[in-house]
């Protein structure tokens, strides 16, 4: 090839490859990004109801059920305004505590309840996740007594 | 009085930091030699000092001096002697630092080696070498000094994060960081290269031993961390796509191109201000994941917010780096003109779609990882990029990629025929799919198409790999270290695409409950729960699990995971008991107390699990065998004879 040819076919290489994963990633993000909610906005009817969906919050003290000897639990979500009860089957992280901030993801059942596939959290205590942090400012406002801000 | 003498070291290593960078750069510019006479010893005093400083951090760590701050909060009384030394680089500050003592360990190395290379481009590397370092410096003692005093001193300190105090992750840092700063040193040969306006194939030449090292460096780096993350995070996964991990790949990325790149400037002396701009890109992602993942914008973006000062600096250094990189890019490739011609089917071709592939992956990996901020900043509502979307979309460019790969390698340079390397390219194809069914049917049963199209590609990477260096060997030529090298990375790769497959088809996962006496059938592995005793450790307590493993009847071991209880930050930690079985690993970890005498135990069975970080550690031989090619340090000494009889009157630059 000459080199004029050649830097026809680079630039035509690169922007016709720029383009096709550009176009495919901007689809996949839609298809499979998550947002985030807390229990207020669930309980409001802002969740979708076909799609997975992160849920945070904070665990509420005393909330936490099991069925003894099985890998079943149910627990409570709560913004200090609204609470969301949750099932999950599985092992839960380290860190799950109750009074302690957690997301969960899952889908919202038809009877109100989410029912979580994934629950973290994960980082040491300190930490709580962002949008949880941010949700419970939003939403406690002074009523808040736990409410540690994350970072 | 350590950690005052360490906190001085830092201030005069920035002032020898700014005169390394003033006197490479302006001596070389200006053309006064005798200028450059003061840029190696600049280099080594300041490695002294930072050496100095931090072994005066380390001295606070091993002495339990909880007087510094730093120290207070990243160890304790109680803190074994190991993971005191490591707790070092546990957070912002000492990582900063960590990162720092690096640079200057690369840039002395450099420095030593810079006495074969022309004195003003030399001066030149260590003078842009020296900006990074100055940058690094102001930004330690501006906002993240680690020798800042608690008054009064702290009783005791807050211990190292539990999931920390793991050997593993101890020596991960160090070893990640040892990569990305090596690439400022490609960086730098790129700005020096620009600077003089001149690039050609010697300095292709002395830029991939260097870049081929910190490739190697930060392969490793990475696999040490994805081996952390399996066994101690206590999911039992291997690679989350997390932000933390992207931050280490996407350098990985732009580095893998710019090996391949600087490999046809080399021979062929094309792709010239393409080389040029990956090597820039290289740095900037190395030095985004540092700050990325250090300063704690990607796990909050309120705790950036909380210390604006830091982020500020971030953003400008970030800005004046890289843009100041790319503006002269835009003043100086022009001038770098390639005139060779090469044919579609020639080996410049296939190295040329490696390099589009590659930087088309990091873009997919780098909107991902950024998208959740970019919504953020802009107010969008709160949204995360987990594995769904990294999965799919990073074969895309990825599967192309490993297919040309086979062929590649076997073509010719210059020219597009693979004349007689077609035959050994089919029959390793051939070998390679009757392989990959053999595999899949014979000892798993059955596969999906992907699982097939990958362990096809895998098997017919690593043949197709040996069919030039068995010619070679047939012929009587001789096999360089830089030929050795490469076999060995690529046949790396293939082995990491196969097993990457296994793992990902064959992956057995399981969460059961178990009491006493019971037992749990997962993959043919038979585990029986013999219930939990308490245990004891020097900063921890805990509960240990008995689990008795058989196969088919065969005793397979005894697993004892442990669920432990730090005291200090009361945090608790899973560790899971993990044993390599028939190339299996099995994965066990303890979960909680259900109550009616049964725990929760999560079972995982990976086949082939192992050869993952392996291959990773096969990739990484092949770049050290590659980068120490005789050919290399021949050419630069040559390089150096040149020099001064084309300039006698000039003086030698240390």
């Amino acid at each position: 090839m000459t080199p004029r040819r050649r830097r026809l076919t680079l630039v035509l290489g690169i922007v016709t490859g720029v383009a096709i994963a550009g176009g495919f990633t901007l689809r996949a993000l839609r298809a499979n990004v998550m947002f985030f909610f807390d229990p207020s906005q669930v309980v409001q009817g802002e969740a979708p109801r076909d799609q997975r969906f992160r849920l945070g919050g904070m665990v509420e003290k005393g909330s936490v059920h099991r069925t003894p000897g099985s890998l079943e639990v149910s627990f409570v979500v709560t913004d200090f305004k609204h609470e969301l009860p949750v099932r999950y089957t599985g092992v839960l992280p380290d860190l799950f505590r109750e009074g302690q901030g957690v997301v969960a993801h899952g889908r919202l059942g038809a009877n109100g309840v989410f029912v979580a596939d994934e629950v973290l959290a994960k980082h040491d205590e300190k930490y709580m996740p962002p949008e949880v942090a941010r949700a419970l400012k939003k939403e406690a406002g002074s009523t808040a007594g736990g409410a540690r801000s994350g970072s | 009085m350590l950690p005052e003498l360490g906190h001085f070291a830092l201030i005069l290593a920035l002032l020898l930091a700014a005169l390394q960078a003033f006197f490479g750069i302006a001596g070389a510019h200006l053309q006064r030699d005798r200028w450059l006479a003061a840029v190696a010893p600049a280099v080594a005093g300041q490695f002294v000092l930072v050496a100095t400083a931090i072994a005066c951090l380390e001295a606070a760590f091993v002495n339990f001096d909880f007087s510094v701050r730093y120290v207070a909060e990243n160890s304790n009384s109680a803190l074994p002697l190991f993971y005191r030394i490591s707790a070092l680089w546990g957070a912002h500050e000492g990582s900063l630092l960590l990162w720092i003592f690096l640079l200057s360990s690369w840039t002395l190395a450099v420095a030593v080696g810079a006495t074969r290379l022309p004195p003003r481009f030399g001066a030149r590397v260590l003078g842009v070498l020296g900006l990074v370092s100055f940058g690094f410096l102001l930004f330690t003692l501006a906002t993240s000094n680690p020798f800042v005093r608690l008054i009064p001193a702290a009783p005791d300190g807050r211990d190292l994060n539990p999931i920390l105090q793991d050997p593993a992750l101890a020596i991960h840092p160090p070893i990640l960081y040892t990569g990305y700063v090596g690439f400022a040193v490609a960086f730098a040969f790129a700005c020096a290269a620009m600077l003089e306006g001149r690039l050609d194939q010697a300095w292709a030449r002395w830029t991939r031993p260097w870049t081929t090292f910190a490739w190697a460096f930060l392969t490793v780096g990475i696999a040490l961390g994805s081996f952390w993350a399996y066994y101690e995070l206590g999911w039992g996964g291997f690679w989350f796509w997390d932000p933390v991990e992207n931050a280490s790949f996407m350098p990985w990325l732009a580095g893998t191109a710019l090996i391949h790149s600087l490999a046809v400037t080399d021979k062929r002396g094309l792709f010239k201000s393409w080389t040029l701009l990956l090597a820039l890109l290289a740095f900037s992602l190395s030095l985004l994941g540092t700050f990325l993942v250090r300063s704690g914008v990607l796990v909050s973006v309120h705790s950036f917010a909380a210390d604006p000062m830091r982020g500020i600096f971030i953003l400008t250094f970030l800005v004046i780096m890289i843009g100041g990189a790319l503006v002269l890019y835009a003043w100086r490739a022009p001038l770098l003109r390639s005139s060779a011609g090469f044919e579609l089917g020639a080996r410049e071709s296939f190295l040329l779609f490696n390099n589009i592939l590659l930087v088309i992956a990091a873009a997919i990996v780098f909107g991902g990882t950024m998208a959740p901020l970019i919504a953020d900043a802009l107010g969008l509502p709160t949204l995360s990029v987990g594995t769904p979307y990294f999965n799919p979309t990073f074969l895309m460019p990825i599967l192309p990629l490993l297919a040309l790969l086979p062929i590649g390698l076997n073509a010719n340079w210059k020219r597009g025929r693979l004349a007689e390397k077609e035959r050994g390219i089919l029959v390793s194809l051939a070998i390679a799919v009757a392989l990959a069914l053999a595999v899949a049917l014979g000892l798993f049963g059955g596969a999906g198409v992907l699982t097939l199209v990958g362990l096809t590609l895998g098997a017919w990477i690593i043949l197709a790999s040996l069919v030039d260096p068995i010619d070679r060997y047939r012929r009587k030529l001789t096999l360089s270290r830089a030929i050795v090298g490469m076999t060995i990375a690529h046949i790396g790769i293939g082995l990491f695409v196969t097993s990457i497959s296994v793992v990902q088809s064959f992956t057995e996962e399981h969460d059961v409950a178990l009491a006493r006496g019971e037992s749990a059938l997962v993959s043919g592995y038979q585990i029986r729960f013999d219930g939990v005793q308490p245990m004891e450790g020097p900063n921890y307590d805990g509960t240990r699990g008995t689990l008795v493993v058989t196969h088919h009847g065969v005793l397979v071991g005894t697993f004892n995971p442990e669920k432990r209880h730090y005291f200090v930050q009361g945090a608790v930690t899973t560790e899971s008991a993990i044993r390599v079985t028939r190339v299996t690993n099995l994965l066990l970890a303890l979960g909680d107390d259900l109550g009616a005498g049964r725990w929760s135990v999560r079972i995982q069975v990976r086949p082939l699990m192992s050869l993952v970080w392996l291959a990773a550690l096969v990739m990484a031989i092949g770049g050290a065998v590659a980068g120490s090619d005789r050919r290399y340090r021949l050419a630069a000494r040559s390089a150096a004879e040149a020099a001064p009889a084309a300039a006698p009157a000039r003086e030698p630059a240390g």
